[in-house]
């Protein structure tokens, strides 16, 4: 039996992009929609590093917003260790909320200018309660501070003072301090260096071994989430198209649009392999294409792609929602 | 006299400030031939845009270059005054930049800047013009360009209007387009088709590239040689294919553990000490020297110059003569 620490059914969350009311009486026009994310399952076991990657658009960070609950699903349920998050009561929440934390992409916009970086550590500790007591935070906080690599006197500087990267260890601090069991990581190293990134990815990887953390890493960037992944899902606008081990997705993709993907990637090893031109473009999602929405720009589509939308079933260890592969023309 | 189309020597671009001189490129050279993508590689900060701006004459003051020379085809242009530039910048030199909304106007449609453009540097009527606008459109690769030439930026993808941005740059058949992150912010997917439109152009109309960017992946894919930066100074030169699978410089061998590929398993990526010093507080000798694994005493006080090393050249004082045993 595998262990499930996050189970996400049928999520779904649509935008209201409708221009303002008194234009849409002018104009005549109806309502308009974005489903930035629709009907999406997947589960996150605990201590693993699940992947969601896609192209800008595809859904990633809303993904991430609902399951820490920074915006509510229209459709759909989000079980945290077993437990719908929306239902609970407010006190059992908060309890609850303590075991999750998020990292953004850009730790400017995520830290409070003004705080120095020992209070904004020192929140999420107070808030849940985890420390009692000036000393004993401080105590803690200057721990946190060496785990990422700053040094305990870094606390009393303000986070302009920082570089990109030495800001994301600080953000990272601060998602460690309430001693959360899953964090969700928007593009942590999105807006780094390279090499800056690499400190930062094997820190978050030694800080997983340490505290046997469970991560949902989102980023768009293939060959990081090769890197971190065990497991891995493929969206595209707003629906999971592939789900597999890291693997076995880069050894042998089964969807057409995962293909596209990976054969887009610069071969960065220059062994010269051949690639197929990527063909047309992600289309406007205020208005998908019917049926399995990638069919306008996919090789093996046919009448059925067109009209009937595919959903994920297994093809040898690889879920994939392909009419292609079910019928076995891929 | 080398045959190479751009040339840029000893280049230094400096900005005063409060506190001194920052030197934002120190003492930068390399040459680009016809028909040829330059990749420049580097962190931020490391001063590849810096050099492309020295380049096209259009670095913002009071930074200026303070030293070297940059001649097209022989001819020297860093010392031009600001009209004879500019022509130069309309002729000879195209440009492409990361956002294409800085290069394209809100207010007018592609047509009509296409159309500009063009007739502003060619002797042709309205009608030519436009003729070779849909033309250059349908070779950056615009579906159904005759129609869509009369929509405005804001009616394109971001993917497109980049494509845009390369037949704007291309109207007048510059000799060297000047390409600064010109994929950063657009998907793989997308990316990978404009590194498609930029090689095709170098190889239809033999336009020499100058390719800015951070991503090794993309001077992988795209590049013929590689110009790796590091701190406003060069650290190596070479054949991508030398770099990439040797390199020599330190910095360059630890930037390539770094980076993540989607080939091999490694549990741990290399990792740089520190990160790369501000302008401010460079220090003297090897700019590389307070992070480098290989450091000695002599990388503390003495600034490597850039000299031939097996068939690239290399600024790391490993590969002087005086190295240590
Ligand atoms: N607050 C909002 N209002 C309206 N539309 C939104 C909102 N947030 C997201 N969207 C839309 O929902 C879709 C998914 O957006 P999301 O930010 O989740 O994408 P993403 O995969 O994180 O992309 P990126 O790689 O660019 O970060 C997009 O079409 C986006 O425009
Ligand atoms: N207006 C300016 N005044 C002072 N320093 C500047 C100015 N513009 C850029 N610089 C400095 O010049 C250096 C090189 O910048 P740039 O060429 O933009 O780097 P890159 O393109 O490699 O990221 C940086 O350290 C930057 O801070
Ligand atoms: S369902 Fe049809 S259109 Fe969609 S990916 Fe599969 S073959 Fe292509
Ligand atoms: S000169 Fe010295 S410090 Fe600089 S890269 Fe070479 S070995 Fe390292
Ligand atoms: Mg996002
Ligand atoms: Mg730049």
């Amino acid at each position: 039996m595998t262990d499930v620490l996050v189970g996400i059914e049928n999520l779904s969350r649509d935008f209201d992009v409708s221009k303002p009311w008194l234009n849409r009486v002018l104009e005549n026009e109806e309502k308009k929609y974005v489903t930035a994310v629709n009907d999406v399952s997947f589960e996150i076991r605990r201590g693993e590093t699940f992947a969601l990657v896609g192209e800008s658009g595809s859904g990633k960070s809303t993904i991430a917003k609902l399951i820490v609950g920074l915006i509510r699903p229209t459709g759909g349920q989000i079980l945290f260790d077993g437990t719908n998050v929306a239902t609970r009561g407010s006190a059992s929440m908060r309890q609850l909320r303590s075991r999750f934390q998020m990292i953004f992409q850009d730790p400017f916009a995520s830290l409070n200018p003004r705080w120095r970086v020992k209070d904004i550590i020192a929140e999420p500790l107070r808030t849940f309660g985890v420390a009692e007591g000036r000393a004993a935070w401080e105590k803690r906080v200057d721990e946190l501070l060496e785990t990422v690599g700053l040094s305990a006197k870094d606390g009393a500087k303000y986070p302009h003072e920082f570089s990109g990267g030495q800001r994301q260890r600080v953000a990272i601090a601060r998602a460690l301090s309430a001693q959360p069991e899953f964090i969700v990581c928007d593009e942590p190293t999105s807006a780094l260096d390279v090499s800056v990134q690499a400190q930062i990815l094997n820190l978050m990887r030694d800080l997983q071994d340490e505290f046997g953390l469970t991560y949902l890493f989102i980023s768009h960037d293939l060959s990081v989430v090769r890197h971190m992944a065990s497991r891995i899902g493929v969206l595209y606008l707003g629906r999971l198209v592939e789900v597999a081990e890291g693997k076995t997705l880069f050894r042998d993709p089964k969807h057409p649009y995962t293909k596209m993907l990976l054969d887009a990637v610069p071969d960065l090893e220059m062994t010269g392999r051949k690639r197929q031109p990527v063909e047309g473009e992600i289309p406007n999602p205020i208005d998908p294409p019917s049926g399995c929405t990638y069919h306008p720009r996919c090789r093996l589509a046919n009448d059925r792609c067109r009209s009937e939308v595919p959903v994920l079933k297994l093809h040898g260890d690889t879920k994939a929602a392909c009419f292609a592969l079910e019928e076995g023309r891929s | 006299m080398s045959d190479a189309l751009l040339s840029v020597r000893d280049l230094v671009v400096e900005f005063p400030t409060r506190k001194g001189i920052l030197t934002a490129v120190d003492r930068v050279s390399f040459d680009i031939s016809r028909g040829e993508v330059l990749g420049v590689v580097g962190e931020s900060g490391a001063g590849k845009s810096m050099t492309g701006s020295a380049i096209i004459g259009l670095i913002e003051p009071p930074g200026h270059i303070a030293g070297g020379t940059i001649s097209i085809a022989g001819q020297r242009i860093d010392n031009l005054p600001y009209e004879a530039m500019r022509r130069v910048r309309g002729k000879r030199i195209g440009m492409v930049f990361q956002d294409p909304l800085t290069s394209l106007n809100p207010i007018y449609t592609i047509a009509e800047q296409l159309i500009e453009t063009i007739r502003t540097h060619m002797d042709l009527n309205e009608r030519q013009a436009r003729d070779r606008a849909i033309g250059l459109l349908d070779q950056v690769g615009i579906p159904a360009a005759s129609r869509r030439i009369d929509d405005y930026p804001h009616q394109f993808s971001g993917g497109m209007r980049q494509r845009v941005v390369i037949a704007l740059a291309l109207c007048v058949e510059p000799e060297l387009i000047i390409a600064d992150e010109p994929t950063t912010a657009l998907d793989v997917s997308v990316q990978s088709q404009i590194i498609d439109v930029l090689k095709r152009m170098c190889a239809d109309h033999g336009t020499a590239i100058m390719l800015i960017t951070h991503d090794m992946g993309v001077i992988a894919e795209a590049a013929d040689r590689v110009v790796v930066m590091y701190a406003g100074r060069v650290a190596e030169i070479g054949a991508v294919r030398d770099v990439i699978k040797d390199a020599k410089h330190p910095y360059t061998k630890g930037l390539m553990g770094a980076i993540p590929t989607l080939m091999q398993d490694s549990d741990r990526l290399t990792q740089i000490p520190g990160t790369m010093p501000r302008l401010t507080d460079i220090p003297p000798g090897c700019a590389f020297s307070k992070r480098c694994p290989e450091a000695f005493d002599r990388c503390f006080v003495e600034q490597p110059d850039c000299r031939p090393y097996q068939g690239r050249d290399v600024a790391c004082l490993l590969y002087d003569e005086g190295k240590p045993q």
